[in-house]
């Protein structure tokens, strides 16, 4: 009993127990769902598509839990996705022959500095220009895609050069999807910081009480401008993989939405919205579980027109799951209708 | 001291007045004329494909060739900046408005205004609902409904002229169908034509709708969903409807990626006719596109042009379309404008 409490009350229990849910169900309604069969030399099936499928939003999330942690919040990050995307295949270029008019690796190295500017951008604001995080990044949010849009000159830009495809795809040889190992990378960047650094710590303190925090020594406007500067990175790195998936730049659809979603994994994986304490894992485990979901109504076959109501009802009911306060109530509802039976009994 | 302020406001804001009425009247007299340069208010959705490029560049081109000053509003994706869009229009006082409508319900109100404001409104492109059709003076756009049709003809001629058997044996081709943003008039009554066509089609029995989701009329979505179809379906897949042709675009990469050929084992034909997927049938990876036809723009300005003249025209203007296999692909690309 001692021990299930245990499991039951550790941070990562509540987001893997909603993930759990919704793999069950999709092993019972889902036909061959943990199929993974080789195809042309890589894996090929459902759990592998999910897990690709999901690293951008992983990567996306990484940034966004820090940031949260802080108490603050980036809703630019979709809209720095296209950007990336944009630049990076402005760069490689629209040839139809398939020769790339700059080096790839310079336009990969240009689609993740502009996250970064972008970044920088938001954390000056936030940091030493102290405006509300909300409001700062709705400048790019709202900014973002029309740069991405002046870029491209409001086409799609679609890449025929072939390696390109490889950052969203598989590397010859590789027998998994890139995406699934830069998001791999990526959290292992992110836990050697927080084991080698104090700044996990740093971060957690500056999100409880800046004030207190900046009496202790730390450098409160450095943090904040750094998660800022980290989340941007994030989204560059993400807005390589979104326009590799499809190779091609799409300003107006690349990324859209994504800004929601990641605070939605980073809710849904135990970070509290108001800051401090902060779940890496927990984060992750929210981005596998939106794809979850999304692949699961496509897998169903749930009508186009009822799937963001379908949408909405699961992700009401995770968040019930998961949500403490709700737990209290529903226990205290569940005694005092044992009480009222036992009382009606006697 | 106060009075002298007092009288000096005063005076101003007579001045003001004055000014802003006289400026008014002679806005109106003259947009009486007939020889001034028309203003037309244009709000189209967004970019959302290179489709949607070429109809905006079209319309920008033919404003400029008929001399009718365009104020071009892009609403990326959302009502509420097209409604906002429509609603500076009426303020700017503009001669006429034309706008593409991104979902069909929900335009009453601004139009009335429009209406009260007496500024004609011309619907390109896509369709909407409305309690009182007078609220617009004419529609010019595609015949959705023929496109989903025509996609079905070829296919069924296709497979017959090719002879082809269905992939799993049975007696049914299998069809998955990749359809437009929800709610959108040209998703609704291309999956109408296409499903219409195939009920009155003497070979009804030998072609099965596998399933059919919303892949949002873009290349992300497509490909992702193309993925789930194959997961599921793999093998009995014998043919995909794409309701435009970068969500085929984005399917071929998932059908690769799942190792079948795309255009070989599952037989692809999508609508609009843009240049991306030229490339692609030439490269053998998709069969067929029905054109829908983007260059509105010299059709919307002729129509305005006599509007405003006080002729009368058609409710529902159509442009012309054409049907384009792989194997006329070729010959065909270099002459595309889109």
């Amino acid at each position: 009993m001692n021990k299930f409490k245990k499991i039951t009350s550790s941070s990562m229990f509540l987001p893997l127990f909603a993930l759990g849910i919704l793999l069950l169900f999709n092993i019972v309604f889902v036909n061959d769902f943990l199929a993974i069969s080789m195809e042309n030399g890589h894996l090929y099936g459902r759990l592998i598509d999910i897990l690709s499928r999901s690293s951008s939003l992983i990567i996306l999330s990484l940034g966004m839990t820090f940031v949260i942690a802080t108490s603050g919040i980036d809703i630019s990050v979709g809209a720095v996705v296209a950007i990336s995307a944009a630049i990076c295949c402005m760069l490689i270029g629209g040839r139809g022959d398939g020769i790339p008019e700059h080096p790839m690796i310079l336009a990969m190295l240009a689609g993740i500095g502009i996250g970064v500017i972008c970044g920088i951008w938001n954390g000056l604001l936030v940091s030493k220009i102290k405006i509300q995080p909300v409001v700062a990044t709705l400048i790019l949010m709202v900014a973002g895609r029309g740069i991405a849009q002046l870029l491209t000159q409001g086409q799609i830009i679609t890449v025929y050069y072939k390696p390109f495809s490889y950052i969203g795809a598989n590397i010859p040889g590789s027998i998994l999807p890139t995406p699934i190992f830069i998001a791999a990378l990526m959290v292992l960047l992110v836990i050697l910081i927080l084991k080698k650094t104090s700044l996990g710590l740093f971060i957690q303190s500056v999100g409880i009480n800046p004030t207190a925090s900046r009496y202790a020594g730390i450098n409160v406007v450095l943090i904040i401008f750094l998660v800022y500067a980290f989340s941007g990175f994030c989204a560059g790195v993400s807005g390589l993989i979104e326009s590799s998936l499809i190779r091609a730049a799409d300003a107006n659809n690349a990324g859209l939405n994504m800004e929601m979603d990641a605070i939605l994994a980073v809710a849904l994986g135990g970070t509290l919205l108001s800051g401090g304490k902060f779940y890496i894992g927990g984060s992750i485990i929210g981005a596998i579980t939106i794809q979850t979901l999304t692949t699961t109504m496509y897998a169903i076959g749930v009508s186009s027109d009822q799937l963001p109501v379908v949408k909405a009802i699961t992700v009401i009911i995770l968040c019930l799951v998961q949500s403490k306060k709700f737990q209290t109530v529903f226990n205290s509802w569940k005694n005092k209708r044992q009480s009222q039976k036992v009382v009606d009994r006697t | 001291m106060k009075k002298v302020l007092s009288i000096v406001v005063g005076l101003l804001l007579l001045t003001m007045a004055i000014g802003c009425g006289s400026n008014t009247s002679s806005d109106k007299s003259s947009a009486g004329k007939g020889d001034k340069q028309i203003v037309m208010g244009f709000s189209q959705i967004g970019a959302e494909s290179e489709w949607r490029t070429a109809h905006t560049k079209d319309i920008k081109q033919a404003a400029q060739d008929a001399g009718i000053k365009l104020i071009f509003s892009d609403a990326q994706q959302k009502q509420e900046n097209q409604i906002k869009a429509i609603r500076s229009f009426i303020a700017q006082g503009v001669d006429i408005i034309a706008f593409t409508p991104i979902v069909e319900t929900g335009w009453d109100t601004v139009l009335k205004e429009a209406k009260d404001a007496k500024i004609p409104v011309i619907i390109v492109d896509r369709d909407v609902k409305l309690n009182d059709d007078s609220l617009y003076v004419a529609k010019i756009g595609t015949d959705s409904v023929t496109e989903g049709q025509n996609a079905f003809k070829w296919i069924d001629e296709y497979m017959k002229k090719q002879n082809k058997k269905p992939r799993d044996g049975g007696d049914k081709f299998n069809i998955v169908v990749l359809e437009g943003t929800v709610g959108s008039s040209v998703a609704v009554r291309r999956s109408q034509g296409f499903t219409e066509a195939m009920k009155a089609s003497p070979d009804a029995s030998k072609y099965e709708i596998l399933a059919s989701q919303t892949g949002e009329f873009t290349r992300q979505k497509g490909q992702e969903v193309m993925e789930s179809f194959l997961k599921s379906y793999g093998d009995k897949i014998d043919i995909l409807f794409a309701q435009n042709d970068d969500m085929a675009l984005g399917a071929i990469q998932a059908i690769e990626a799942a190792g079948l050929k795309p255009g070989k084992d599952i037989t692809i034909i999508s609508i609009d006719g843009v240049k991306g997927i030229f490339q692609a049938m030439i490269e053998g990876k998709s069969n067929c596109t029905v054109e829908c036809n983007p260059l509105q723009g010299k059709l919307l300005m002729e129509t305005a042009k006599k509007i405003l003249k006080g002729e009368k025209v058609e409710k529902n203007v159509f442009v012309k379309e054409g049907v384009f296999p792989a194997d006329t692909a070729k010959d065909t690309l270099p002459s595309r404008k889109y």
